[in-house]
C-alpha cells in the first residue's frame, strides 16, 4: 500500500483535490487516505493517470545498438509513461504473431511499461502483400503501420483498411507523398533554398493525407465494419485542415502530432545540425500554431513522441546521411507542459488528455479516471524545473534538441497496476 | 574571424582587408622565389570528403607559398556510408598537430559541424550547394582587377541556380561589396529567392547591361533527373557571343570550371579574351592565401 497525500488530480475530466491517494491491490483504494507502509508527499505536485505513447520505436529486434526493450522502456517509465506501442520497422519488422508474442513476453518480463505492439500492415512493410491481421491481433498487436515506409499502393490500404476493420485495429500511416518528397531532408521553403538542402515540401503530406483521405471513403463503403485510419506525426496546416473537415464529416479518423513538431521549427536547421532531421521535417511557424489550435478543438487526439533513438556516430554525420530521428520519451511531457501548459496557456486537463485518454480511444481502450478503484497505473509529476540533459537518459540515445531547455513537469514517480516501476523522489 | 564558413556575419570592411591582402599575396605569386615564411610552423590540412583536385591543389599550393606544412587526406563517400565518420577523421587530424582544416563536402553544413569538433580553424572548400566562400573570394577579387570596383555594378550569374554552391556564395560576397547581382536560369533551376540576389528566368534580362558574366557549370545529373532537357538548355540558356551583346562591351566571362564547352558556353567565347577563366585560377591561389594568413596569424587584424 502506497498513500500519496495532499496530492492535486489531473485527468481528462479536470483539476481537483488534493488529496490523499491511498494505492494497493492494483487499485486506487481510497481519495481520502488511509493506513499504508509508505507514504509519499505529493505537496505541489498533481498526479496524472500513466500516459500511453502511440509511437515509439524501440528497435528490438534487429537495432539493439540503438535501443532495445530494456533501455526503451526505461525510458518510458522516467517519462511518465505506463503503456507503450511500439513500431513495426525493426530489423526484421514485426508482422507475424510469433514476432508479436516474443516482444510482449520479453517486455512484461522487464516489469516496466507496457508494450503493446504495432504489427507490419503489408508482410516485410514491403508494401506488397497484407500481412496475416487476425493472426497478428490474437498475438496481441494493438494497431497496423508500415510506418517508415509511405504506402504508395492506395488500393492495398483499402484492403487493409477493409481487413482490420471488424478486428478493431486502427491503420496508421505516415502521411508523404514520395514522390513529392524525392530526396528531401528539410522543410522545402526559403530556408531550404538558402542552405542549398533537398526540400520536403508540406504539399507532400497534405497531397498524401487528401488520397488516404479518399481511400477510406472507399474502404467504408466496402467495409461492413468500420475501418480506422490513423494519420501519424501530423505536421502541415493544411493537413490537419483536411483531417479537421474530414472528422466534420464524420469519417472515422484520427491523429497525432509529435513534441518536436509542437515545440521546433525549420528555424533551428539554421545550426545546421542533424540533431533536428526528422521525418516528417521541423516545419514553419505558420504550421506551428496551426497544431496548436489542433491540439484544442480535437482535431488532433493524441501527442505521440514518434520516439527515434540513433547512435551519437549516425547523428554526427552530415545533414544529408544522418538518419531521421529524435530521442523523446523521456522529456515528452516535461517539454509540453512547460512549453504548451505554462507558456501558451493549453488547459492542464487537455494536456493531459492528450497523453491518457486520446491515445487511448484511438486504441479503443476505456478512459482513465482518478476515482475508487480505477487501476492504478498513475504518474506523479513536479512542477520543480531542471534542464534537460541527454547524458542522463535512460534511452541509449543521449542526444536531444532541448538539450539545457529548462522545464517543469517531470514524472517523480511512475506505477503500473500499483508498482513502483520508476522514483525519482528526493 | 576564426573561421571561413560563408559570408554571415563578416563586414564589408573585414572582406576588403582579406582582398587587400590577397593582392600582397598575387605580388608573391609574381616572384621568381614564390614562397615566403608566413606560416612557417602551421600545419594546414586539405579534408577532402567529396573529390576535387582543383580545388585542393590551389588551397595545398596557397599553404605551401607561405611555408606551411600541408597534410592531406581524401575520402570516398563509400567509406563513410561504412560509418567511418568526419568526426573521427578531424579528431585523428587534430591529434596530429593540425592547425587548420580546409574541408570539402557533398552535404552542407559539414564545416560548420567541424568548429564543433576540433579547435583549429575551418575553411570551408564547398559544402554541397551551399556554400564556397573561397571560390566567390576569388571571383570577386578577379572583378574587381577587371572592373576596377563593384559598386553599383550589374553582375549576371547564368545556369543553374539552384544547385549551385558558387552562385549563393558569389550572390552574398558581390552583394555585400555594392554590387548588383541577377541570377539567371530555367525555372526549374531556380530557387525560391536568394540572399543577395534577384533571380529571372530571362537570360536576356540578366544580361542586359551586366558589366560583367558568370556562367556556372552544368551538371548532367540535372538532365538525368529530368529537370532539364539538354537541347533546351543549350537553345534557351547558353551564353553565346550574340546573346553576350546584351551585356556591356567587353563585360568580362567568369566560370568556375571545368567547363562544358559549348553546353553552358559558347566554345570561342571561353578562348576569348573577355574570359578570366585562367586569371580566376591564378587569382585562387593568391586568395587562399590570403585567407589562411588571416585565420592563422592575423585573427585579431581582420
Ligand atoms: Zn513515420
Amino acid at each position: 500500500m502506497i498513500l500519496i497525500k495532499n496530492v492535486r488530480l489531473v485527468d481528462a475530466a479536470g483539476e481537483r483535490g488534493p488529496a490523499d491517494v491511498l494505492i494497493g491491490e492494483g487499485r486506487v483504494l481510497s481519495l481520502e487516505g488511509g493506513k499504508a507502509q509508505r507514504v509519499v508527499d505529493g505537496t505541489g505536485c498533481f498526479l496524472a493517470p500513466g500516459f500511453l505513447d502511440l509511437h515509439a520505436h524501440l528497435r528490438e529486434p534487429g537495432e539493439e545498438v540503438k535501443e532495445d526493450l530494456a533501455s526503451g522502456l526505461l525510458a518510458a517509465v522516467r517519462g511518465g509513461y505506463t503503456d507503450v506501442v511500439s513500431m513495426p520497422n525493426t530489423k526484421p519488422p514485426v508482422d507475424t504473431p510469433e514476432a508479436v508474442r516474443a516482444l510482449r513476453e520479453k517486455a512484461a518480463a522487464l516489469g516496466l511499461a507496457r508494450l503493446h505492439p504495432a504489427a507490419a500492415l503489408t508482410l516485410g512493410q514491403e508494401g506488397r502483400h497484407l500481412a496475416p491481421a487476425g493472426l497478428l491481433q490474437e498475438a496481441g498487436a494493438v494497431l497496423l503501420t508500415d510506418d517508415g515506409r509511405t504506402n504508395e499502393d492506395a488500393s492495398l490500404l483499402a484492403l487493409g483498411l477493409v481487413q482490420a476493420a471488424p478486428l478493431g485495429l486502427p491503420v496508421a500511416v505516415h502521411a508523404e507523398d514520395a514522390s513529392l518528397r524525392r530526396g528531401g531532408v528539410m522543410n522545402d521553403g526559403l530556408l531550404a533554398d538558402r542552405l542549398g538542402l533537398p526540400g520536403n515540401p508540406p504539399e507532400a503530406e497534405a497531397a498524401r493525407i487528401a488520397r488516404d483521405l479518399e481511400v477510406l471513403r472507399y474502404a467504408l463503403r466496402r467495409s461492413p465494419a468500420r475501418p480506422h485510419l490513423h494519420v501519424q506525426h501530423l505536421s502541415t496546416r493544411r493537413g490537419l485542415e483536411l483531417i479537421r473537415e474530414a472528422k466534420r464529416q464524420g469519417l472515422p479518423v484520427t491523429a497525432e502530432a509529435t513534441p518536436h513538431h509542437l515545440t521546433l521549427t525549420e528555424e533551428a536547421w539554421a545550426s545546421l545540425d542533424p540533431l533536428f532531421k526528422v521525418a516528417p521535417p521541423l516545419r514553419s511557424k505558420e504550421d506551428q500554431e496551426a497544431l496548436l489550435e489542433g491540439l484544442l478543438d480535437g482535431t488532433l487526439d493524441a501527442i505521440a513522441t514518434d520516439h527515434a533513438p540513433h547512435t551519437q556516430a549516425e547523428k554526427e554525420m552530415d545533414l544529408l546521411r544522418a538518419p531521421f530521428g529524435i530521442p523523446s520519451l523521456e522529456v515528452a511531457f516535461p517539454l509540453l507542459y512547460t512549453e504548451l501548459h505554462l507558456k501558451r496557456g493549453l488547459p492542464l486537463p487537455r494536456l493531459v488528455e492528450l497523453f491518457t485518454d486520446g491515445p487511448r480511444r484511438v486504441l479503443g481502450l476505456t478512459p482513465l479516471r482518478l476515482e475508487v478503484g480505477a487501476e492504478a497505473s498513475l504518474v506523479l509529476l513536479s512542477p520543480k524545473e531542471r534542464p534537460v540533459d541527454p547524458k542522463a537518459f535512460a534511452s541509449k540515445a543521449r542526444f536531444s534538441p532541448w538539450a539545457g531547455w529548462v522545464l517543469g513537469g517531470w514524472p517523480v514517480l511512475t506505477l503500473v497496476e500499483g508498482r513502483v516501476v520508476y522514483e525519482a523522489l528526493k | 574571424m576564426r573561421h571561413l564558413l560563408d559570408f554571415q556575419g563578416w563586414s564589408r570592411a573585414q572582406v576588403e582587408s582579406l582582398l587587400d591582402t590577397a593582392r600582397v599575396m598575387r605580388e608573391v605569386l609574381e616572384r621568381p622565389v614564390k614562397k615566403v615564411p608566413a606560416l612557417q610552423g602551421f600545419t594546414v590540412a586539405t579534408v577532402f570528403f567529396e573529390p576535387s583536385t582543383r580545388t585542393r591543389i590551389s588551397f595545398e599550393l596557397a599553404a605551401r607559398r607561405m611555408s606551411a606544412d600541408v597534410v592531406s587526406f581524401a575520402a570516398a563517400t563509400s567509406s563513410l556510408q561504412k560509418g567511418e565518420s568526419y568526426k573521427d577523421t578531424l579528431l585523428t587530424l587534430e591529434a596530429m598537430g593540425v592547425d587548420a582544416y580546409v574541408i570539402r563536402a557533398d552535404a552542407a553544413g559539414v564545416p560548420h559541424q567541424a568548429t564543433r569538433w576540433v579547435k583549429g580553424a575551418i575553411i570551408n572548400g564547398g559544402d554541397g550547394r551551399r556554400a564556397h566562400p573561397t571560390q566567390a573570394l576569388l571571383d570577386a577579387y578577379t572583378l574587381l582587377e577587371a572592373l576596377g570596383g563593384l559598386e553599383g555594378k550589374k553582375v549576371a550569374i547564368v545556369g543553374d541556380i539552384l544547385h549551385s554552391r558558387v552562385a549563393r556564395s558569389n550572390a552574398e560576397l558581390l552583394s555585400l561589396l555594392g554590387a548588383e547581382v541577377v541570377c539567371a536560369g530555367p525555372p526549374s533551376l531556380l530557387p525560391q529567392a536568394l540572399p543577395g540576389a534577384r533571380l529571372t528566368p530571362s537570360l536576356e534580362e540578366a544580361l542586359e547591361e551586366a558589366d560583367a558574366v558568370m556562367v556556372l557549370r552544368l551538371q548532367k545529373e540535372r538532365m538525368e533527373a529530368g529537370l532539364i532537357h539538354l537541347e533546351d538548355y543549350i537553345a534557351r540558356y547558353q551564353v553565346t557571343a550574340k546573346r553576350l551583346k546584351r551585356a556591356k562591351p567587353q563585360a568580362p566571362l567568369l566560370h568556375p570550371g571545368p567547363m562544358n564547352r559549348d553546353v553552358e558556353l559558347e566554345g570561342t567565347l571561353a578562348d576569348s579574351e573577355r574570359s578570366l577563366v585562367n586569371r580566376q585560377v591564378q587569382n585562387g591561389v593568391a586568395v587562399r592565401m590570403a585567407v589562411l594568413y588571416h585565420l592563422l596569424v592575423g585573427r585579431e587584424g581582420a
